[in-house]
């Protein structure tokens, strides 16, 4: 366990340090961290404090809520198969998020982004719970999953094919796939409240997740209040979902790769897993976001086709794996 | 066999025996379609482009023009608003613009090749037109109008005022401004457009070259910030929100914009290569002056 945070860590700085030093300006390491840490009057310091940094903060918040979101659904949903991506919490999230913008309420009350993407990723996740529960197998939960994905795509696009602006249909792909381009502090604060207030949920959930791993009753007779715990995660995971989602579009795959690699090293605990994925979660949208802006520096390529790319061929083999365990 | 032969014959026949009665038909043959078959001064003239309508209203003859774009009567994209609101509106569609009866529709390049080739197909000649990259197609597009509707004369007359004009706005100036123009999704002109030609003429100096993008494209948040422009002209937000123009309220955008003469937008009269452009060359000289007397 030790052994793995003392990779995971490390890791996650040099890439966050990778990440603010990468970018369509041409300056070097160390004067673009003197810049950052220093400020100036140059447009260095602009560069860095405005675009770079709130774009790594962004991916370590995203990523690792995703991480988290992903390992406390499949922990509690006891099904490797859960993923806010996968099954319509993000597309969910999205579609809240494109109302509260085309419909002015955003623009209002900035506030009414995040609040209303998580609204979205609320709705999806209790009818999911509803439709594909503890006893649901994992059958009913990927079907559940796709028909809401396919639902909140479908309006997505027809809210933004509504819109009165020519940009706005455009779009359609960033709320799709995702994009951590051009963001700035502001959706930073926007995003943190309500993911703080996600983690910290999460952080309670720990050892009621473990418990769960030996069956509802004995959970229940170890002294776990299991609608409590059914909460926790729902409201946990709407609020890292929502506030992730409404800044950055819907990002696949993080919450179901990472939870799987990770699974291993912590001895199968799901308690154990969430800190850890958060972690890797934080490192493979630093890594996905960097490899945007290296492949094709001058375009917005999105980070969900990168997601996507390793993250497909995973899904397909745990399919598989889950195919061959109920033969 | 010979069911499927018959048959194969069929599907290859009968096309062409369709295209046969076209031709034979009510329709004019489709082997001269170009421009040059149109009548020497068509009597009733489609224009199915925002560019060509404003061209095509300037120098048409009172009754020749039938008919201009939708986008026409849009006072947000179009400078002449108000004129087109008295011709009768196309949306680019083949089928109400075959039922206008026209005997030349003019077309710009960036129309939809499918309904060109359909009016051509239908025997209607369409005279095709480039858009505006320089100040010197200006002059161009409306000779090329002037020949197209039979108004030479005319066209020659507004060509010579438009450059009678466009040489008194041209300014001795010491210091030029470095300017970005700077649109949704960081898309950015170069010098060699419309809009570049616009602001060098009015006297800023562009930093898209300068950065690397002479014919413009999409310029990163970061070179803008790091070009460290005087000026920051952007186009006006659409109605409805979009992502895409977000970026014009980012931070970094809103500290180059937060100078004296405040934000800078390009409106209706950037858009076509037409002599609206002298308005806007003169709304920039005007704002260059304000900032030199800063």
């Amino acid at each position: 366990m030790t052994r793995l945070y003392a990779l995971l860590v490390p890791l996650v700085v040099v890439l966050c340090v990778v990440s603010l030093t990468t970018g369509p300006a041409d300056v070097g390491m160390a004067e673009s961290l003197r810049a950052l840490f220093a400020g100036g009057e140059g447009p260095m310091t602009l560069v860095m404090r405005e675009i770079r940094l709130p774009r790594m903060l962004l991916a370590v918040m995203i990523g690792g809520s995703l991480g988290l979101a992903g390992a406390a659904m499949q922990g509690y949903l006891r099904n490797p198969l859960a993923e806010p991506g996968l099954i319509g919490v993000s597309g969910s999230a999205a579609l809240g998020a494109v109302i509260a913008i085309q419909t002015g309420l955003s623009a209002a009350f900035a506030l009414a982004l995040p609040l209303m993407a998580l609204a979205g990723a609320f709705a999806a996740v209790l009818i999911l719970l509803a439709m594909a529960g503890p006893r649901g197998g994992s059958l009913t939960l990927i079907l559940a999953g796709i028909a809401i994905s396919a639902l909140a795509a479908a309006l997505t696009s027809l809210v933004l094919n509504l819109s009165p602006n020519p940009f706005a249909a455009n779009e359609i792909v960033f709320w799709m796939m995702g994009s951590l381009a051009d963001r700035s502090m502001v959706h930073v604060w926007l995003a943190l409240p309500f993911m703080a207030l996600g983690w910290v949920i999460f952080g309670t959930v720990g050892r009621g997740l473990d418990a769960l791993t030996l069956g509802e009753d004995a959970a229940a007779s170890m002294g776990i209040n299991l609608v409590r715990l059914q909460w926790g995660v729902v409201i946990a995971t709407a609020c890292v979902v929502g506030a992730g989602t409404a800044v950055a579009g819907a990002i696949g795959f993080v919450g179901l790769v990472v939870p799987h690699i990770l699974r291993p090293f912590t001895g199968g605990r799901p308690g154990a897993l969430l800190l850890a994925s958060a972690l890797g979660g934080a490192a493979m949208l630093l890594a996905s976001d960097i490899a945007v802006r290296v492949i094709l520096p001058g375009r917005d390529l999105k980070l969900g086709v990168l997601t996507a790319l390793v993250g497909a061929p995973f899904f397909l083999h745990l399919v598989w794996k889950v195919r061959r365990e109920r033969a | 066999m010979g069911l499927r032969a018959t048959l194969v014959a069929l599907a290859v026949l009968l096309p062409s025996a369709v295209a046969g009665q076209g031709h034979g038909g009510a329709l004019r043959p489709t082997g001269a379609v170009a421009s040059d078959a149109a009548p020497e001064r068509p009597r009733r003239v489609v224009s199915m482009n925002l560019c060509t309508d404003q061209l095509a209203m300037m120098l048409a003859a009172p009754g020749q023009l039938v008919s201009v774009s939708a986008l026409s009567t849009d006072p947000r994209s179009s400078p002449m608003a108000e004129q087109a609101a008295g011709y009768a509106v196309n949306h680019g569609r083949a089928e109400e613009i075959w039922l206008m009866e026209p005997d030349l529709v003019i077309a710009g390049s960036f129309t939809n090749r499918a309904t060109v080739d359909m009016l051509r197909r239908l025997g209607v000649p369409v005279a095709v037109m480039e858009p505006a990259y320089s100040l010197a197609q200006v002059s161009d597009l409306m000779h090329e109008m002037g020949r197209v509707l039979g108004r030479a004369a005319e066209a020659e007359a507004a060509v010579a005022a438009f450059e009678t004009r466009l040489d008194a706005l041209r300014d001795e100036v010491e210091a030029r401004p470095r300017a970005a123009i700077y649109h949704a999704n960081g898309y950015t002109s170069g010098d060699r457009t419309l809009a570049g030609e616009i602001i060098a003429l009015a006297g800023f100096d562009n930093i898209a070259a300068e950065a690397g993008y002479p014919m413009g494209g999409v310029m990163p948040l970061e070179i803008l910030a790091m070009a460290d422009p005087d000026i920051v002209i952007s186009g006006q937000p659409y109605p409805g929100a979009s992502r895409s123009e977000e970026i014009l309220g980012h931070p970094v955008v809103r500290a180059l914009r937060d100078t004296a003469v405040g934000a800078v937008l390009t409106d209706r009269d950037w858009v076509c290569g037409t002599p609206q452009v002298l308005n806007a060359i003169e709304e920039m000289r005007d704002i260059r002056r304000r900032m030199e007397a800063e």
